[in-house]
């Protein structure tokens, strides 16, 4: 089924944060006021990235990445005519001029840059492609999406999407259990560590923000980025009582009686 | 005569209304209004203003009575004096319009604010090609796995009834604890 929609509404962030959880495979399409790009994924990691206003072969990339000299790329682009990029990295590989990891380098940084300017798109419709595979021919990689999505979080400037975003400083966090979320690949700035480093259900936001000196808009603006990134979930604080007066929701205040009469509601509607 | 009562709540045009007309034994009471503003309008043309109130007898002594919230925002003080009392409410939100998202989130924090009763998320117009899936909305609405997201179809009264029911049950387990 679809997953479609604006980036007014939906943003490149949530979108990631979206793949990156549900690890799913397809491609992210969005095209935006001048320009189109798309976005390969394999269980939830980036495989490939291209955008309709670049050339996205390999000797390109080299030479975007400052592997290439411009003339190299150029000699290139008119010999190799027809070759595929494997077979071009092949024979990069093999002439001794480049090693497999710098081309990999070289893609990872090419295609997050392709992210990069995603976040700085404010409009666009999107797509996602359950299973669509980037070009056979393509050399793809496996990047984890945490740290693109923790720097794609930190341009979210605007407090008033961040106050809907996190309504409210007293709720705590906690770490999620998901496997493969390992906090040490992660790359966090000092503030967030600090502000990692009071995670606990006990601890409210505006507590956090208080030990770690920290102004509401930023705590929200690293909270944000961390709940994006998986890492943590918003939990209630485990002092609040949790007080249901019963008395009011019911019109008989037997415990008994309650429990009987929500078996009568159950029956009732199923007999709708 | 004995009365309960659960609240239907979520971002406009989410399906409220629909939902509780498919299983009230009463035409839901009309407090809907035209709609005036332009975007708004291009999405459909009466919007709820007060309340939507539907009725379900149970039997001789008891009446559950349904109430949804009104969608646009500038209404939101009624929402604290609907929820007082409730047995549980249901957050509906349009599965074909994640633009809505965002707000559903806030409306379902909102209510837990108000009372900690339990609640269940129903996933609307899942009958609709561009219908996110289930499973993607749970992401993207952030619910923990302890949440229930149930599929829905707000013109399908077994569907309204399964969403009713799971609400039920979990009252029940709350109870039990
Ligand atoms: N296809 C489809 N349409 C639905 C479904 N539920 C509601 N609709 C339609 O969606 C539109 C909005 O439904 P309403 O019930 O008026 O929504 P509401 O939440 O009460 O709206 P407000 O009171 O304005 O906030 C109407 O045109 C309904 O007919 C559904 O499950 N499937
Ligand atoms: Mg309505």
């Amino acid at each position: 089924m679809a997953l479609r929609g604006n980036l007014r509404d939906f943003t490149v962030t949530q979108l990631l944060n979206l793949v990156h959880l549900a690890r799913k495979t397809g491609m992210l399409s969005i095209q935006g006021t001048n320009e189109q790009a798309d976005i390969f994924f394999r269980e939830g990691k980036l495989a490939y990235a291209r955008t309709n206003k670049e050339d996205d072969h390999l000797a390109y990339v080299l030479y975007k990445t400052n592997v290439l000299s411009k003339a190299q790329y150029k000699a290139i682009a008119s010999r190799a005519q027809g070759m595929s990029d494997k077979e071009l990295g092949l024979l990069l590989i093999n002439a001794g001029y480049v090693t497999q990891e710098v081309i990999i380098n070289s893609l990872q940084q090419y295609f997050a840059d392709i992210i990069r300017r995603l976040f700085t798109w404010a409009e666009g419709l999107f797509n996602f492609e359950n299973d669509a595979r980037p070009p056979a021919d393509r050399i793809t990689v496996r990047l984890d999406l945490e740290n693109i999505i923790i720097e794609g979080a930190r341009q979210l400037r605007e407090m008033e999407q961040l106050m809907q975003e996190i309504p409210s400083l007293d709720i705590a966090l906690k770490f999620t259990d998901r496997p493969g979320t390992n906090l040490r690949n992660v790359n966090l700035s000092v503030e967030e560590w600090r502000v990692v480093s009071y995670v606990s259900p006990k601890n409210t936001l505006r507590q956090i923000a208080r030990a770690a000196n920290l102004s509401d808009l930023e705590i929200r603006r690293i909270v944000y980025g961390l709940l994006q990134a998986g890492l943590v979930e918003m939990v209630r604080p485990e002092l609040t009582p949790r007080t249901l007066d019963r008395s009011k929701m019911f019109p008989v205040q037997d415990k008994g009686e309650q429990r009987t009469l929500v078996n009568r509601l159950i029956d009732r509607i199923r007999s709708l | 005569m004995q009365t309960v009562k659960m609240v239907v709540t979520g971002p406009f045009s989410a399906g409220k209304t629909q939902f509780i007309q498919s299983v009230s034994e009463i035409d839901v009471v009309a407090t809907e209004r035209k709609i005036s503003k332009a975007d708004e309008k291009a999405i459909k043309n009466a919007t709820t203003v007060a309340m939507d109130f539907g009725r379900i007898t149970v039997d001789d002594d008891l009446v559950l009575y349904l109430f949804g919230t009104p969608g646009q925002k500038r209404f939101d003080f009624m929402w604290e004096i609907l929820a007082e009392g409730m047995l549980g409410f249901i957050v509906m939100v349009d599965s074909t319009r994640p633009e809505t998202f965002r707000e559903a989130r806030t409306i379902l924090e909102t209510f837990r604010a108000y009372a900690p009763t339990p609640y269940v998320v129903a996933a609307n117009k899942q009958d609709m090609p561009d219908a996110w899936d289930v499973d993607d909305m749970r992401v993207a609405l952030r619910l923990g796995q302890n949440t229930k997201l149930l599929p829905c179809v707000a013109t399908d009264k077994e569907s309204v009834k399964q969403v009713l029911l799971e609400l039920l049950y979990s009252i029940l387990e709350e109870m039990e604890r």
